[in-house]
Order: structure tokens, then sequence, then C-alpha cells
């Protein structure tokens, strides 16, 4: 019926041809797919494919190298702000980003996280907070909020034992070195918009040289919290969002 | 009577059926088929035609970018 109004001038979405067209492995519904879609685009609309060089992770995200048509280096687990900080001093003209997940910068990679936040490299640091290691099968992350179920919490998470959630964007935000820091989510349009602003301004800070610029994606891990991808972003607004509230943490 | 008509085209193969869209849509014109790609999952199609207003809610939180949309003022 509407098939008569597909021309190329009536167009108004499509996937940006950076994002390419290998098959994602990511689970249905990840929000990993949904931010991999707008570094794509923002690096499309900005026009520095050819200057952006991203840092992988380990985690889910490992495989990002596959599906972002630009330059990639993989670092090892929760190097990633050490690696970025070369390739970004020896390239000091080109967009370095990493990406990485709350057990890789969180957990193993938080001296690394600090001391370039602190030394105030002019990297961007991407980092999605599903508060759950999902890549080895769902167990707990320093993110884990209290009372949380994972595979090695299956009563919650116990504060006695296990301490309390780490909340790593506030500490990062306390630092002189950070220069944007901010928490986003990818679980509706209008959030989804906000995030892909966050992001630009972030690529735009960090040839300025003023300082490290910090994006939290708060997000989902459907087949680790064992929901459907909509009952998880539900989930997620209703816990998630306690513990790590939305918005500018820092903007200087 | 809206003021837009919108299509939706669904890269059926690169489809994996989390129903995001579904959700996000807010004149509930997509649905699941009950047709399988090759990967075995059920692609989203759209169920309501006529009530698409071309908004692109569905395109911009698919997690797969599989979701292209036209739309055409009346």
């Amino acid at each position: 019926m509407n098939e008569d109004i597909i021309k190329p001038e009536n167009l108004v979405y499509t996937k940006t041809p950076i994002l390419n067209d290998n098959p994602m492995h990511y689970c249905p519904g990840c929000s990993h797919g949904v931010v991999h879609k707008l570094i794509a685009e923002v690096i499309d609309e900005m026009g520095i494919q050819e200057k952006t060089i991203g840092i992988a992770p380990v985690g889910c995200a490992v495989f990002a190298y596959n599906y972002i048509d630009i330059d990639w280096e993989q670092a090892a687990h929760g190097r990633a702000p050490a690696l970025a900080t070369a390739v970004k001093r020896l390239w000091p003209d080109r967009y370095v980003f990493t990406y990485q997940g709350d057990g890789d910068l969180a957990a193993i990679g938080t001296a690394e996280t600090i001391h370039a936040c602190n030394r105030g490299e002019n990297i961007t640091i991407i980092f999605i907070n599903n508060a759950i290691y999902g890549m080895t099968g769902g167990q707990m992350a320093p993110t884990t909020l209290i009372g949380m179920k994972t595979a090695t919490c299956p009563y919650g998470r116990n504060v006695a034992l296990n301490g309390y959630p780490l909340n790593i964007t506030k500490l990062v935000a306390e630092l002189e070195g950070t220069r944007y820091v901010t928490r986003q989510s990818v679980h509706t349009v209008a959030a989804v918009q906000k995030t892909k602003k966050a992001i630009r301004k972030a690529f735009e800070n960090s040839m300025e040289g003023k300082g490290t610029s910090f994006i939290e994606i708060v997000a989902t891990c459907n087949s680790g919290w064992k929901m459907s991808p909509a009952k998880s972003n539900q989930w997620m607004e209703e816990h998630m969002f306690e513990a790590y509230p939305l918005g500018d943490l820092k903007d200087k | 009577m809206a003021k837009f008509k919108g299509m939706v085209v669904v890269n059926t193969e690169r489809c994996k059926g989390c129903e995001l869209c579904v959700v996000a849509c807010p004149s509930d014109v997509l649905g699941m088929s009950q047709h399988a790609n090759t990967k075995g999952y059920n692609y989203v199609y759209m169920k309501n035609e006529a009530a698409c207003i071309g908004c692109a809610a569905c395109g911009r939180v698919c997690p797969d970018g599989c979701l292209t949309i036209y739309r055409e003022k009346l």
C-alpha cells in the first residue's frame, strides 16, 4: 500500500554504511547494538571515519572491530584506557575512544581507568554498564545492584559478603582530569537521541585538549538477566536508574 | 487523519526478532511475523501499514540497524 513512497527523497532513516553488513553476534535486543550504531552515526555525521581509532575491550564487545568500519585495536582485559593513552599521544590528531563494559572498566581495569582520567588524557571512554558479566555467563560484577540475582550470587548480592555496587562514574567525576562525565541510556527513542548527542560532544571534546570525556551508558543484558528485551528495559528503568541516575555529572 | 504516511522496510535476514521496535512504535504498526529467517528468528513486519507516520522511532531503537524508514507528506 505504501510501497510507492520508497524513493531516495523520502528516506528518513537507514543504517549508516559505517556500521557494516556483518551480522552482529550480540543477543537479540542487546544494548551494544544500539550503542555501536550511535557511534557509527556520529562518526558518519562528523566525517571522521579515516581519523577515528577505537580500542576494543574484553567482553561481549571484543568483536566491535568486526562491525564498525574504522581503525581498531584490541586491548588486554581492562587495559583499553592505557592503550588509548598511547594511541592518542602518538597520533594527537586522531579521535581515540575506548569501548568497555563494566567487568572490563570497573573491575580488572579500575586502575587504568582512574589513572587515565586523572591524567586527563584527551580520549573518550564509553562505558556500558549492565551490572553483570554478560559474556562469561552472567556472573556478579562490581556494579551489580544490592539484592540482584546473578549466577555467582543466586540469592541476591549480599552487602556483608560482596560489598556495595561500585559507582565508578561518580568516582571519575571527582577527578580533576575529566572534562565531561555523563550517564545516559538507550532504552527509548529520546534516550537514544540524548546518548548520541553525548557521544558527539565527547568526540568533539577529545580534540580540544581539555581532559577526558567519560560516558556511562546504563544498558541491559537480557540473556544474563534472564528476561525478554522489552522486560529488561522495564526492569532497568525500575531498578538500575535508582542506583545509577541519568544525567550529566560534570561538564566543564 | 495523519499528515504523513510512512513505510518501514525490514532487512529480514538481519532482524533478530527482539521486539524493541514493536514497543517503541507510537502507532502500533509493527508486529512479529509467523515466518522465520534463515537463522530461525521471527522477524518484524508491518501489520498495520496504514497507521505508519514514518517517525523512525523503530529504526532508532533497533539494535541491529535492520529498519529503513521512508516518509511522504500527504
